[in-house]
């Protein structure tokens, strides 16, 4: 305990400091007083969740690492129409061939590689947007908070999905509108949760003395409170990739996505609208989606079970569970 | 919460006149919805208005729009030239005459669309909405008491599921198997050819046959029902059955419900007069929720079944980039699911006098 502690030294360092610049022996040291002690998340994974979790992580990384390779793994020009069109799965290819006579398992394969990271994108834009405007919104309230949260009020008065399709609609049909349109309607669950946890830690005693010791807004914000936020939000955003990915396949199968020949797995399925008794058009690229998604939710699902912010999902707003 | 105190509050008074707190509390609920459904109609506006491309130039043809003159002429007739904050009162002003526009694709007027189509739609929604909640309540009511054991861990994970599906793929998996191959369920639509439609009355297929006497058409009207509903179904099922679980979980901890518990009082009573009692609030609040997801899930998944409801005229405007029609579809369900919520927010005041006191 030589060397000089720096009056910001993070509260959470937990080491037994001696006084402090400006703390009077005898006199409670505001910070050390009320700081609660720094300490990792307790795990507490139920005896199924674990699994679950650790299988939906085996099954993601899978996707992933197929969004990746699909150039090398894909035995056909996912855009390529040389095959015999409408053949069954087996006959020559892994899934079969669509109308355009293109091959269904390389387009699946290719598929992953628009979905996943635009899905991920989505999922990292809402959560900073949603957390830096929820977290000025809770911490400043006032004016700033009131039009923060009414501009959510409005964006949640609609069904997630409706306005999607509205603002992507208006905007034009295209992956980069429809990843836009998503952003704009997914945004505010993340600004609800991120106010409602600000505003419940602005007034704990080590944000409020570290504002006493003349800490900035920027400061109290990133170094006190953020840490404590990061649980819920984490949460809400691992089970938010599932529905990023379903909002924008299903915008893409409205028609409202990627633009046809793009190998998108929303707008496949849209396909198979058109040939019912092709039944494989449609199966797998579906199948593709279920997959994913579910393997986001089960990482989702225990890592809510793991951290257990009961206000993930309670207050967190309407678009997610 | 100061919900204690304000209980012994007398009721406010205003002009005189004792305010019923339900009335100022309902008052207060419409309001808020009402200033709502202006936003909702601010954003259709907005939207309408960022419209990329000329209006002028792809209502006039390209020729037309070169002359000066003319784009003057044609800015005025329609209001073009005036600023953005009167255009949006005009917008205002045709909306309550029920004037949405002109659908691109069907060359209607979006609101003679719409009320042709909303109650194939409201019948499958409606039909979905009931199911589930039934499902969501019994399956939730469940997973609660069976916490940790091996029933509540089957329904996590089957609810979990349930709400990984895309919608619109489970739609397209189940009418394959069922109408193409097993040949069980029947077509697309809602009647089979060798009916007619029943006279209409509530414009719901099934109460309109059963209002004319005439049963067979009401079994075939329910059996296209059937496959819709069930999709939408399995959907919300996952949404009421997780949401359910955590509500009856709180209230499972409380006192009155131990007290009871302990008094010897039969499950059944426990559960269904203390614990959903009790539970009923959140319930009801996913419950609004699940309409709205509902609501998304009829325009993805009509139109797999040709259902001709709002979903299918979705689908269609989407795929045409018909803006009037997508615009009028945003606005109908937007106002729709405020409504649903609007209603639940009522309710909650009915069934909790603390909400009603206390807000």
């Amino acid at each position: 305990m030589s060397e000089p502690r720096l009056p910001f030294a993070d509260p959470r360092d937990g080491a037994p400091a001696g006084p402090r610049d400006g703390v009077r022996p005898g006199m409670l040291d505001p910070i050390e007083a009320a700081a609660p002690r720094w300490r990792r998340p307790r795990l507490r994974l139920g005896r199924w969740s674990a699994p679950l979790g650790i299988l939906g992580a085996a099954v993601a990384v899978l996707w992933i690492l197929i969004a990746l390779f699909a150039p090398v793994i894909a035995p056909h020009d996912p855009l390529a129409q040389d095959l015999p069109i409408l053949q069954p799965p087996g006959e020559g290819t892994l899934m079969g061939t669509d109308a355009l006579g293109r091959d269904v398992f390389s387009r699946v394969l290719w598929g992953a590689q628009v979905t996943i990271p635009l899905a991920l994108l989505l999922v990292v834009l809402s959560v900073l947007i949603g957390a830096i405007v929820g977290s000025v919104a809770g911490f400043f309230g006032r004016a700033v908070d009131e039009v923060a949260m009414r501009v959510t009020d409005l964006v949640m008065a609609f069904p997630t999905v409706i306005l999607a399709m509205v603002i992507a609609a208006a905007l034009g049909a295209s992956l980069v509108n429809a990843v836009l349109a998503a952003l704009i309607v997914s945004w505010p669950s993340y600004a609800r949760l991120t106010r409602g946890l600000v505003l419940g830690l602005r007034s704990s005693n080590y944000v409020v003395s570290g504002q006493l010791l003349g800490f900035s807004a920027f400061r109290s914000l990133g170094r006190d409170i953020a840490p404590n936020i990061v649980g819920p939000v984490l949460v809400l955003a691992s089970l938010d990739i599932g529905t990023a990915i379903l909002l924008l396949s299903g915008l893409s199968f409205l028609g409202l996505g990627a633009k046809p020949p793009t190998a998108e797995w929303g707008s496949m399925v849209s396909d198979a609208i058109k040939n019912f008794d092709a039944w494989w058009i449609g199966v797998f690229p579906g199948l593709a989606i279920l997959t994913v998604v579910i393997a986001f939710n089960f990482v989702g699902d225990a890592l809510r079970d793991a951290l257990d912010p009961k206000s993930a999902t309670i207050k967190g707003g309407g678009t997610t569970l | 919460m100061t919900s204690s105190t304000t209980a012994v509050r007398p009721p406010r008074t205003r002009g005189g006149r004792t305010a019923h707190p339900f009335l100022r509390y309902a008052l207060r609920r419409v309001l808020t919805s009402l200033l709502l459904v202006v936003g909702v109609t601010l954003v259709t506006f907005v939207l309408t208005n960022l419209v990329p491309g000329d209006p002028v130039a792809a209502a006039l043809g390209q020729r037309a729009a070169e002359d000066p003159a003319i784009v003057a002429q044609f800015r005025a007739t329609y209001g073009l030239d005036q600023p953005l904050v009167v255009q949006y009162f005009t917008y205002l002003g045709n909306l309550l005459h029920g004037d949405l526009g002109v659908s691109t694709t069907t060359h209607n007027p979006v609101v003679d669309d719409l009320a042709k189509a909303l109650p194939a739609t409201l019948e499958i929604a409606l039909g979905a909405i009931v199911l589930s909640v039934i499902i969501g309540v019994v399956l939730g009511t469940i997973a609660a008491y069976r916490r940790g054991k091996a029933s509540d861990h089957v329904l996590r994970v089957v609810s979990l599921a349930g709400l990984s599906v895309p919608t619109f793929w489970l739609a397209l998996v189940l009418y394959y198997v069922f109408y193409f191959q097993l040949h069980i369920a029947p077509g697309s639509g809602r009647l089979s050819s060798d009916f007619s439609t029943p006279p209409h009355v509530t414009g719901l297929t099934t109460v309109d046959a059963l209002l004319a006497g005439q049963l067979d058409t009401f079994l075939d009207a329910a059996s296209h029902l059937f496959l819709p509903v069930l999709v939408l179904t399995l959907y919300t099922v996952g949404l009421l059955t997780r949401f359910v679980r955590t509500a009856v979980l709180e209230i499972l901890d409380q006192d009155y419900v131990r007290a009871a518990r302990a008094k010897g009082l039969p499950t059944r009573t426990v559960i269904w007069s203390y614990v959903l009692r009790g539970a009923s609030i959140p319930i009801l609040t996913v419950v609004g929720l699940a309409f709205g997801s509902l609501l998304s899930g009829t325009v993805l998944v009509e139109a797999i079944f040709a259902w001709p409801g709002i979903g299918s005229y979705a689908y269609q405007a989407a795929s045409h980039l018909d803006l009037p029609g997508i615009m009028g579809v945003g606005l109908l369900i937007g106002v729709m699911y405020l409504l649903v919520n609007l209603i639940v927010d009522l309710l909650y005041g009915v069934l909790d006098p603390r909400v009603r006191l206390a807000s």
